[in-house]
C-alpha cells in the first residue's frame, strides 16, 4: 500500500510538472503580449514596450526556451513571475482562488452530498415515481449548461423579488459595495448574496452525482453482502445504507477528479454570470491581455488540483475499500 | 423510456432541430446579419417573429443561425475527437510496446492539462471559423475514448478469428480493417453520439466567454451571452437561444443513450 502510494505520488508529480511546463510554452507561444501594449493610447515608443516586456520576460523577441527557463528558474524559487501591470502574481493568485473557492466549494459540498443521497435513494425505490422522479430531474439538469442554469436561476429569483415587493435574493459581487451596518448584517448579506451561485453550481452537480450513484447502487442492490446482512436480520434498507452504499461509493470516487475539474470549468462560467472578481475571471482577461505569467500560474495550479484530487480519490478508495488496501487494485 | 423509444424520439427531435435550425431562416423575412435600424431590443410582433435584440437583429433569425454554427462545429468535433481516438487507440492496442507507451503517455498528459483552459488559451489564435475551432476542440475530446478503445483492441487481438487470420499471414493494416474495427464499431458509435453534446455544450460555453465563434458571424453561446443582460425584461433572445441548446443537448442524449443501451443490453436501465 505505502510503497503503491509513493509510486502514484511521484508518478503525479512528474505529470504536474510537465503539465505546468507545457501550460507556459502553450501560453508563451500562442498569447500575444507585444499586441496589449501597442494598443494602449497614445502609444508607447517601440524602446519602452522592448524595456517593458524584458522585464517581465514576455519578450516574443526572446526565444521560447530562454523564457521558458527563465520563467521555470523563477517557478522552482517560489516566484510565478508578474502580472502585465507588474503585480507579483502569486500574491493576485493566492486572492483570487479565496475568491472562488468562496464561490464553488458550498456548492460543490452541497451538491455532491445531494446528488449521493438521492441517487442512492433512486436506486433503492427502482422502477417507482421517486427514482422516475429523480432520474428525469437529473437528466434534464445535465442538459442545461451552466451559464443557461445561472441565468435562469437569477430571472426567478428577479421574479421572486418583485413578487415579494422587496429585493430579498442579491447576487451581483461577494459583498455591499456601500459602507458596513455591523459584522453580523454584512456576514448575513454575503450569504445571501451566495444563494444564487451556490444552486446553481450544487444543481449541476447534483445532477451528475444523482445519475452516477443511481447506477453504482443498481449494481450492488442484489450483491451477496447485502443479502448476507439481510439474511442475518438487517432491514433491507439499513442493509442497503451500511453494506451497499458503501461499495457504491468506492467508484464514485474515482469520479472525484473528473468532479473536480467541473467545479473548476463551472467557477468561470458562474463568476461571468454573478460578477464576482475570482479566478476564472482573471483567466478571461489574463488572456484578452495577452498576459502570459497570469495564464501559466493559473494552468499550473488547475493541472495541481486535478491531480490533488485524483490523489485524494485513491485515498478515499483505500479507506473504503478492503481490497485496495491489501494491495490489489479493483 | 425503453432504449428503442429513447433512440426513436431522440432521432426524431433531433431531425426536427436540424429542419428548424437550417429551413427556418428559408421563411423567415430577415436575414440573420440585417440590422432593422427601425427597432432595437422590440417585442415579437408580425416582422420580427420573436422581436429584436439591443442592437436590431431579428431574434429569430439570428438564433437560428447561431444553432446552426454550434451544431456543424459539434457534429463535426465529435466525429474528428472519435476518429482520433480509434487511430490512436487501435495503433496503441494493436502495436503495444514503444508506440503504446508514448501514446497512452500523451493521452494521460493531456488529461492532466485542463483542456478548456487551453482551448481558450489558443482561440485567440484560431482563425478560420468552424473547422478550425472544432478541430481545435476535437484535440482535447479523443483521450478518454483511445483509452477504452486501446483496451478493446488488446482483448480483440486475442480472440480466435483475429489469431487465425494472422497465423494464415493477413498483414497488420488488413487484420486492423477487417478484423479489429468490426469489433470496435460499437464503442465508437456510442462515443461519437455522446461526444456531439459535449461538443455541442463545450462550443457554446467557448462562445458565451468570447472565444469561440467571432463577431459577426454567431452561435448559441454568444447569442445566450448577449441577451443574458436584458432576459428579464426582454426574454425572448435568451430564452430562444438557451431553449434550442438545452433541446440539442437533450436530443443528442437521448439518442445516444438509446445507442449505448440497444448495443449493450447490460447497460439498459
Amino acid at each position: 500500500m505505502a510503497t503503491f502510494m509513493v509510486r502514484r505520488l511521484a508518478n503525479h508529480a512528474a505529470l504536474a510538472v510537465l503539465a505546468a511546463s507545457l501550460g507556459y510554452l502553450l501560453a508563451a507561444a500562442a498569447l500575444d503580449p507585444r499586441a496589449g501594449l501597442e494598443d494602449r493610447a497614445p502609444r508607447p515608443p517601440e524602446s519602452v514596450i522592448d524595456a517593458r516586456l524584458g522585464a517581465l520576460n514576455l519578450d516574443d523577441r526572446t526565444p521560447l526556451a530562454e523564457r521558458y527557463l527563465t520563467w521555470a528558474g523563477g517557478v522552482a524559487h517560489g516566484d510565478l513571475g508578474r502580472t502585465f501591470d507588474g503585480e507579483p502574481v502569486d500574491a493576485e493568485l493566492w486572492r483570487r482562488l479565496g475568491v472562488s473557492l468562496r464561490l464553488v466549494v458550498p456548492g460543490a459540498v452541497l451538491g455532491g452530498v445531494m446528488g449521493v443521497a438521492l441517487g442512492a435513494h433512486a436506486a433503492i425505490r427502482h422502477g417507482r415515481a421517486a427514482d422516475r422522479l429523480i432520474s428525469g430531474g437529473s437528466y434534464l439538469l445535465l442538459a442545461v449548461p451552466v451559464f443557461v442554469l445561472a441565468v435562469l436561476l437569477q430571472i426567478v429569483a428577479g421574479e421572486a423579488n418583485d413578487a415579494l415587493g422587496m429585493r430579498v435574493f442579491v447576487w451581483v459581487g461577494e459583498s455591499a459595495p456601500e459602507a458596513s451596518r455591523g459584522a453580523l448584517w454584512d456576514l448575513a448579506d454575503r450569504g445571501r448574496r451566495l444563494l444564487l451561485p451556490t444552486a446553481t453550481i450544487a444543481l449541476g452537480q447534483l445532477a451528475f452525482h444523482a445519475r452516477y450513484q443511481r447506477g453504482l447502487m443498481l449494481d450492488v442492490l442484489h450483491a451477496d453482502h447485502v443479502l448476507a446482512a439481510r439474511a442475518r436480520g438487517l432491514r433491507r434498507r439499513d442493509a442497503l445504507l451500511r453494506h451497499g452504499l458503501r461499495i457504491a461509493l468506492v467508484p464514485m470516487t474515482a469520479y472525484l477528479a473528473y468532479a473536480t475539474g467541473l467545479v473548476l470549468l463551472g467557477g468561470v462560467f458562474t463568476e461571468t454570470a454573478f460578477g464576482r472578481h475570482g479566478l476564472g475571471e482573471w483567466l478571461v482577461d489574463s488572456i484578452s491581455r495577452g498576459d502570459v505569467n497570469a495564464v501559466a500560474a493559473i494552468e499550473g495550479l488547475a493541472a495541481c488540483a486535478v491531480l490533488l484530487a485524483a490523489l485524494a480519490s485513491d485515498v478515499l478508495a483505500a479507506a473504503l475499500d478492503p481490497r485496495v488496501r491489501a494491495g490489489g487494485m479493483p | 423510456m425503453r432504449a428503442g423509444l429513447r433512440m426513436v424520439t431522440g432521432a426524431i427531435l433531433l431531425v426536427l432541430l436540424f429542419l428548424l435550425a437550417f429551413g427556418g431562416p428559408l421563411v423567415s423575412s430577415r436575414g440573420w446579419d440585417e440590422t432593422d435600424f427601425a427597432a432595437f431590443r422590440q417585442g415579437p410582433s408580425s416582422g420580427h417573429w420573436l422581436g429584436t435584440t439591443q442592437s436590431g437583429r431579428d431574434v429569430f433569425a439570428f438564433t437560428l443561425r447561431g444553432a446552426q454554427n454550434s451544431l456543424l462545429v459539434g457534429l463535426t468535433a465529435a466525429l474528428l475527437s472519435t476518429g482520433l481516438a480509434a487511430a490512436v487507440g487501435t495503433a496503441a492496442g494493436f502495436l503495444r510496446g514503444r508506440v503504446d507507451q508514448v501514446l497512452m503517455w500523451g493521452a494521460d498528459l493531456l488529461l492532466v492539462l485542463p483542456s478548456f483552459l487551453i482551448v481558450t488559451v489558443l482561440a485567440p489564435r484560431v482563425t478560420g471559423g468552424w473547422p478550425v475551432l472544432a478541430a481545435a476542440l476535437a484535440a482535447f475530446m479523443w483521450m478518454v475514448t483511445a483509452r477504452a478503445v486501446r483496451a478493446a483492441t488488446l482483448r480483440l487481438r486475442e480472440r480466435e478469428h483475429v489469431l487465425a487470420a494472422r497465423f494464415l499471414g493477413v498483414g497488420a493494416p488488413r487484420l486492423v480493417a477487417r478484423h479489429v474495427a468490426p469489433g470496435l464499431a460499437s464503442l465508437l458509435a456510442v462515443d461519437a453520439s455522446l461526444n456531439v453534446s459535449v461538443a455541442i455544450v463545450a462550443e457554446s460555453g467557448l462562445s458565451y466567454l468570447g472565444f469561440g465563434v467571432r463577431p459577426p458571424d454567431v452561435s448559441l453561446g454568444t447569442v445566450i451571452a448577449d441577451g443574458q443582460g436584458g432576459a428579464t425584461a426582454h426574454p425572448w433572445a435568451f430564452g430562444f437561444a438557451a431553449g434550442l441548446l438545452v433541446l440539442i443537448v437533450v436530443a443528442v442524449n437521448l439518442l445516444g443513450d438509446g445507442v449505448r443501451d440497444a448495443l449493450d443490453p447490460e447497460a439498459g436501465r
